[in-house]
């Protein structure tokens, strides 16, 4: 539903987990799987003394990104503090970037509503050190006590803004699964690890005020909450209650957003230049890593298409995903280009979805065996299919599966029998064929099918159940 | 002096003997120079001494340090109720270099809480008391190094100065401290109250003594990206003297507001210096009137952002049971913090505000830059080499004098502040008595040239008395 009068930009936070340490200090990002607050130490923590340490390689990230995103990079950048009292914020304070960002002024293409490619403006990127985490026992607004941990805290984070570019909540989704794509395929970012992704939407209808609703980790939710903010205003403006400008909470469980507070409630942050930090003068780093910026999606996309003469749309599917891209042409090498983008795009990864796995799961050596086994005619399409499914399911090679699932097409001579003896029992069917019931050879093949249990191919039965009628 | 000390040390003398006596001297004492003493881990290290001694700058030899500065495991309460029993886990740059030089720590001295103030009077732990006169103050806020060292309590100590925070109390309690250059010596471990302005420092009974700690404790340190790589052989060349030496003598530093004692004992000091080689020439620094303004615009805005990490909820201060957190953080902030550091926090925290920030903050680092410029053209090559000035306009006043009247205390800092908003070095010295009390002489130098600093000072000392006198309270 794309909708002239809905009005959306988004705030992307994006953490840079496949940095090795922090932002500002030297413990490890490697703290998934540990307990709270064991990935800490005297500065991340802000005790009393302790001074922020610039990590260069997030500095690189962080440029890495503001290039995909056809920033344009500041020559001197650098990082302020935004003060403001939170429990997960140890120096009651968190160093990020206001005036001289990272990067301004970009863009990324999406796939718009009308299916037409659609332009986002990005409005700046910024470098941030992540707060910690409240856990909260029970819900945010009734519970008893809440803890924290610091595991998270001081982690590289990256603000992505946007221009207010996007029209219905699909849209939104677009660029929140194309951004993560780019993100993927510049080697920042692991999507798939707990808050990695968090985004601020601010929505409003045109002539109303903005609501911000804050902090939502999965695409899908911001897409609800989107869903759900447009109904309530609308329902709002139709009973005559004005839009105040208020920050929402998306409550994912219930699917509602909730009030958090209103522009009168408003922080001051009071920003200043970090005293402990130096201004960054990287215009000089800008042409290494430009040069060493990986091919993206787009650029992907239009080069299989030219080089493996594949459709447009099955280079899209297997460039969505930079795992998927990285499979497709290694198999690609090995059979024919058009064969696996078939496969790839249009059998594996619809089995890899209803089974929600990733392409990891799979090998590129049995999906190169399978597709070899097909071209030689060894098993057949459905065949195929059931290999991969075994495989996904239970595991094995695909000689094993096939050789244990007798999937193997039936050899000629075999077949050849089988046709012999079917041609031999149908007599009636013979008959039909020979006065001129071209259909009448179907029930033919059937029988042959159904001698060899289906592993013959069935154009190739056809094909040799009319040799055996022209000459007898 | 400290290479006596050292000699006696590497000739035998037993270090346990030597921390014993300070100890039992410090106990004994009426000046409160010191919040907690680290009596286990210093005798422990002393007995290892004795035991199998190590060589190194500082073998032996205790220190002082001041409470905003990290040690590990030795509580670092920077003189507020809001830290006390704060245990820091981890050391400061500079107390890992005096280890590895081989210094005993024997104590935290007294300090204005947080380093806010100019005379140790606002402290959680009451006022340290002048060893010159024990009704006056020591001058702050590094009250309790320059106390001990002073009355020998201590024979050396760190401070930290912000703006005038080692050199004021030095003056006030008649010994040397210097301040160094803005990012000579790491930062890594002070509790901040100012970042962009402070920097740790020695006090010590001698020129000499204070090159010898800048030894140890200068130096690039990466855990600081504001400190930066540089020469720290101090101890060569000190005694290189004045010939040739150009002395600049800013006009602003003189006149209103001085006392006439102390401005006689700094024109003396002049002439010693001339005697010994050097000569001198008036120098301006027109925007030294605007200074005040702009140091505590800048300190205060800076404090107001370092001190807002203090809630009790991770380390120091806890009330009874807790409530909602904003409740129990507000209450503790209420209870924990003494009423010069929430003047600063809420002066700041105004100057920080929408509306307010470029009238007051941005403003204030403009002229910044302007007194920076000040001091770079009188220090200018084929300028002055160094700048000499008094370092208070008056000898250490009563306790409870000022400090109902925070802006008369604000305005004795008129002298040093301009020296930590440039970012220069400067030093602090005797150079006479007025009345009994010391008179302090500020020896101030370009950019990273602690050395030619150092030398002037050793010099001016070489010639004078004044180093050596005692106080007679403790004598």
């Amino acid at each position: 539903m794309a909708e002239k009068d809905v009005i959306i930009g988004l705030e992307v936070h994006v953490q840079l987990n496949k940095l090795k340490s922090k932002l500002f200090c030297g413990c490890s990002t490697d703290y998934h799987d540990s307990p709270p607050n064991t990935h800490t130490c005297p500065v991340c923590l802000g005790l009393p003394g302790t001074l922020p340490v610039l990590n260069k390689r997030a500095v690189e990230y962080a440029i890495r990104v503001a290039l995909a995103l056809n920033c344009e990079i500041q020559g001197e950048t650098l990082f302020y503090r935004k003060n403001y009292y939170y429990p997960d914020l140890p120096k009651a304070f968190q160093i990020t970037q206001y005036d001289f960002p990272i990067g301004l002024g970009g863009k990324i293409l999406i796939k718009g509503e009308d299916g037409e490619e659609k332009t986002i403006r990005i409005t700046r990127v910024h470098m941030e050190e992540d707060p910690g985490r409240l856990v909260h026992a029970g819900t945010i607004d009734r519970a008893k006590y809440s803890m924290v941990d610091y595991n998270r805290c001081g982690m590289s984070l990256l603000e992505v803004v946007t221009e207010p570019d996007m029209r219905s909540p699909k849209e939104a989704r677009s660029f929140l699964d194309k951004l993560r794509n780019i993100l993927e395929y510049l080697d920042v970012f692991d999507g798939d690890l707990e808050g990695a992704m968090r985004i601020d939407s601010n929505i409003s209808l045109v002539g109303g005020e903005r609501v911000e609703v804050k902090n939502i980790s999965s695409h899908k939710g911001v897409e609800k909450a989107l869903a759900y903010e447009i109904t309530r205003q609308r329902s709002a403006r139709r009973r005559g209650v004005a839009q105040v400008q208020e920050t929402r909470h998306y409550d994912e469980l219930r699917s509602i957003t909730v009030t958090i507070r209103t522009k009168e409630e408003a922080h001051d942050y009071r920003y200043f230049p970090e005293p402990d930090l130096v201004p960054m003068r990287i215009a000089d780093w800008v042409p290494r890593v430009e040069a060493e910026l990986p091919e993206l999606p787009d650029a992907k996309r239009e080069r299989f298409v030219s080089e493996y003469g594949i459709a447009d749309d099955h280079a899209k599917s297997l460039t969505s995903e930079i795992r998927v891209a990285n499979f497709y042409e290694d198999v690609a090498k090995r059979v024919s280009p058009r064969l696996a983008a078939v496969w790839i795009a249009d059998v594996l990864k619809g089995e890899l979805n209803y089974r929600d796995v990733s392409i990891d799961r799979f090998s590129p050596d049995h999906l190169v065996e399978i597709l070899d086994l097909l071209e030689k005619g060894k098993i057949t399409e459905k065949g195929a299919v059931e290999v991969i499914r075994t495989i996904l399911d239970t595991g094995g090679d695909p000689a094993k599966v096939v050789a244990a699932k007798g999937l193997a097409k039936a050899e000629d001579d075999a077949v050849m029998d089988a046709v012999r003896s079917a041609v031999a029992e149908c007599a009636q069917a013979v008959a039909d064929y020979r006065s001129g019931n071209e259909k009448a050879i179907n029930f033919i093949v059937g029988m042959v099918m159904k001698k060899t249990r289906g592993r013959a191919d069935p154009g190739e039965a056809n094909r040799l159940v009319k040799e055996v009628l022209d000459e007898t | 002096m400290l290479r006596e000390l050292k000699e006696e040390l590497a000739a035998g003398a037993s270090a346990e003997e030597k921390v014993s006596a300070l100890f039992s001297k410090i106990k004994k004492s009426k000046l409160n120079a010191y919040n907690n003493l680290s009596e286990d881990s210093a005798f422990k290290r002393a007995r290892e001494f004795d035991s199998a001694p190590w060589s190194g700058l500082l073998a032996g030899v205790p220190i002082a340090i001041k409470s905003c500065i990290s040690t590990r495991g030795i509580e670092t309460n920077c003189s507020s109720r809001i830290l006390e029993g704060y245990i820091p886990p981890y050391d400061a740059h500079v107390i890992e270099r005096l280890k590895e030089e081989g210094a005993i720590i024997i104590g935290k001295t007294n300090m204005d809480e947080f380093a806010m103030g100019t005379s140790t009077e606002s402290s959680y732990f009451g006022p340290t008391r002048n060893p010159w006169d024990l009704d006056r103050v020591p001058g702050g806020s590094s009250g309790g190094s320059a106390a001990a060292v002073a009355a020998g309590e201590a024979p050396c100590a760190l401070g930290s100065d912000t703006g005038g925070s080692i050199r004021c109390p030095a003056s006030f309690c008649g010994i040397v401290g210097l301040k160094p250059t803005y990012g000579l010596v790491s930062r890594y471990g002070l509790v901040s109250y100012a970042n962009s302005l402070e920097q740790i420092g020695p006090l010590t009974l001698s020129v000499e003594d204070a090159a010898l700690v800048m030894e140890v404790i200068a130096g690039h340190d990466k855990r600081d990206s504001t400190s930066i790589k540089s020469d720290v052989a101090y101890l060569s060349g000190l005694d290189g003297g004045v010939e040739g030496l150009v002395c600049g003598v800013p006009k602003e530093y003189f006149g209103e507001g001085v006392d006439p004692e102390v401005e006689k004992a700094v024109w003396d000091a002049i002439s010693k210096l001339e005697v010994l080689g050097a000569s001198w020439k008036e120098v301006s620094l027109p925007h030294t009137k605007y200074a005040l303004a702009a140091y505590y615009i800048i300190a205060m805005s800076e404090a107001s952002s370092n001190l807002a990490r203090f809630d009790g909820l991770r380390y120091g201060l806890r009330l009874g049971a807790d409530q909602d957190w904003h409740t129990t953080f507000s209450e503790i902030r209420a209870v924990g913090f003494g009423p010069e550091v929430k003047r600063r926090i809420l002066l700041g925290t105004y100057a920080l505000s929408a509306g307010y920030y470029g009238r007051y903050y941005l403003k204030a680092l403009k002229v910044r830059t302007l007194i920076k410029q000040d001091f770079e053209r009188a220090l200018s090559t084929g300028g002055a080499g160094v700048l000499v000035t008094p370092t208070m306009p008056f000898p250490a006043f009563k306790i409870g004098e000022r400090i109902e009247d925070p802006l008369s205390l604000y305005m004795a800092d008129v002298f040093t502040v301009p020296i930590n908003l440039a970012g220069v070095p400067a030093i602090s010295m005797p150079c006479g008595f007025a009345g009994g009390l010391p008179i302090g002489l500020q020896i101030i130098g370009r950019h990273f040239d602690e050395k030619t600093v150092f030398r002037a000072a050793k010099a001016f000392e070489d010639a004078t008395p004044y180093h050596e006198t005692v106080p007679k309270e403790v004598a």
